[in-house]
């Protein structure tokens, strides 16, 4: 089931190497042997039936599940020594309530011991860059959902992390919304570069987004398929009309309910 | 088009600020019916006015005053002994399950005996000294302060602790920016309870634990010569203070607490 870097979008070095990974919840296992490459610099969209261990996937990588067995490096480096962000699902739970908005995004910096002027730069450049409209002095359950995971992205990206990791970041929040953020984050993403790791259970959200959709089977877990979909940024709603956009979809859905009925 | 709505709003307005009068009213009316009636006789419950005729009279000339400031110090007193070791310890069994699991029983038990019932106990221990009736009403209300900490942190949002781990956050950092604040809640209920606690004790111990100052001495002696005036009275000013003490951790909570209930 490996595949070799360059098979998925060319000249590109992994950013993420998992090797020979074990994970199992009590006496079935979910991962055996589990062997991916994640190249750096692209968007990742990890895509596959309900409860085949996607989130497990990402939260052993970004460092918050263990595993038996196995190696995951960050360009030969270990999570030590990586800088990751993560956005949860649940943004209400994942923000931090006793802090204003303002002060949840700062909070990584003062956490890494930036000084002061540089974390208002930082916070400024990003507040900038999100085009934020609303009140940033507000506490989290002051403001609305989308708003909420918006704050919940800001804070994964000021420190300016190598891999930006995402657990169905817009499964809670309306269309409006979700549509608003996908934009933003596409330009993030074109601007830093920044590697992004997507969990999605919306295919049109992944193909959309995704330079690479990781296709992943039933339990045990396995690589269906690695399909690339390299139609150029930005993206808009016309892309999702383009026969380009409808083939890859069209294929990953066939992959996927042969995947579900096996 | 809502002009003609304003006049009912209003109204209703007034009537909401007037509702939580009505409870007090309707004991005071009660009260006097049973006197004046003839019901009780007002050898043992005298009529409310000449009650509270009676507490009017005794906190304008301070005869009270020296007994009310006398159970609020201990009261206080306890409390903050009770909360200096009931919190950090409380955080800190939480944060280990194991911890907390092992020594569960012995606060789930002690916390389930009337602490009124050690009363004897530290009689033996301490004596019957002022410090008596503190060190009691402190031992109730840690354990329910520890108690309400541990559970605090304990039932802390494991999201949060994620998001801080993945930020690069130390098990210390993690503590110190998730998980007391988490807690924090939690802390509160316990020590809202624990002051109401150390309250009930310390008017205990100043009936029953000799002492010649206290608004529980006060309501004692009263009943002893048959003051029912007085008695009334003290009760009453017990029943003040243990209301002011409850309101003023409820407004401590939600300034502090500000989020409680609504993350
Ligand atoms: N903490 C856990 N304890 C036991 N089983 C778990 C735990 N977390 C996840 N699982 C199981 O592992 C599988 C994968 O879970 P998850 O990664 O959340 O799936 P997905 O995100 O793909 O829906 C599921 O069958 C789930 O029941
Ligand atoms: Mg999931």
């Amino acid at each position: 089931m490996t595949r070799p870097p360059q098979a998925s979008g060319g000249r590109t070095w992994p950013a993420i190497t998992i090797r020979g990974l074990c994970k199992s919840f009590g006496p079935a296992p979910l991962y055996r042997d589990f062997d991916l490459d994640i190249p750096r610099n692209k968007i990742i969209a990890v895509f596959g039936p309900n409860g085949c261990g996607k989130s497990t996937l990402i939260n052993m990588i970004a460092g918050l599940m263990p595993y038996e067995r196995g190696e995951i490096l960050f360009d030969g480096k270990t999570l030590k020594d990586t800088k990751v962000g993560y956005v949860f699902q649940n943004y209400r739970d994942a923000l931090f309530p006793w802090k204003r908005a303002i002060d949840n995004i700062r909070y990584p910096l003062a956490l890494a011991g930036m000084a002061r002027a540089e974390i208002a730069a930082r916070v400024d450049r990003i507040v900038a860059a999100f085009d934020v409209r609303f009140d940033l002095a507000r506490y989290p359950y002051e403001l609305s959902g989308g708003q909420q995971q918006l704050v919940s992205i800001m804070r994964a990206l000021v420190p300016e992390p190598e891999v930006l990791f995402l657990d169905e970041p817009f499964s809670a929040l309306d269309y409006e919304m979700t549509l608003f953020i996908r934009e933003k984050l596409q330009q993030v993403f074109m601007e830093t570069g920044t590697t992004m790791v997507l969990v999605s259970h919306d295919l049109e959200e992944a193909v959309f987004l995704a330079d690479i959709v990781l296709l992943l089977t039933k339990r045990p877990t396995q690589i269906a398929e690695i399909i690339d979909f390299t139609v150029p940024r930005p993206r808009t709603v016309a892309t999702l009309s383009t026969p380009a956009f409808v083939a890859t979809k069209a294929h990953t859905l066939d992959v996927f309910q042969r995947e579900v009925r096996k | 088009m809502t002009s003609y709505l304003a006049p009912i709003a209003r109204r209703l307005g007034s009537r909401r600020l007037w509702l939580p009068f009505i409870g007090p009213a309707l004991l005071i009316a009660a009260w006097s019916l049973l006197v004046e009636s003839g019901t009780i006789s007002p050898i043992l419950l005298p009529g409310p006015v000449s009650t509270l005729k009676h507490l009017w009279s005794v906190t304008v000339s301070g005869a009270v005053a020296g007994d009310f400031l006398m159970t609020l110090s201990r009261t206080v007193q306890a409390f903050l002994i009770a909360t200096v070791i009931g919190v950090p310890l409380g955080v800190a069994l939480g944060a280990s399950e194991s911890l907390y699991r092992s020594v569960e029983f012995v606060i789930d038990f002690f916390r389930s005996t009337p602490s009124s019932a050690l009363i004897p106990l530290f009689m033996l221990i301490f004596g019957i000294s002022d410090f008596n009736k503190i060190a009691i009403s402190a031992f109730a209300a840690v354990l329910v302060i520890l108690f309400n900490s541990a559970y605090g942190v304990m039932n802390a949002k494991r999201t949060r602790v994620m998001a801080a781990t993945v930020m690069g956050a130390t098990r210390f950092q993690v503590f110190r920016d998730v998980l007391l604040w988490e807690s924090l809640p939690q802390t509160f209920v316990g020590l809202r309870s624990g002051i109401s606690l150390a309250l009930v004790i310390v008017v205990v111990a100043e009936m029953f634990i000799g002492s010649d100052s206290g608004l529980g001495q006060r309501i004692i002696n009263a009943q002893q010569i048959m003051n029912v005036r007085e008695m009334y009275g003290s009760i009453l000013a017990a029943g003040v203070l243990g209301y002011v003490l409850n309101l003023l951790f409820l407004i401590l909570d939600k300034k502090v607490v500000h989020w409680s209930g609504r993350a």
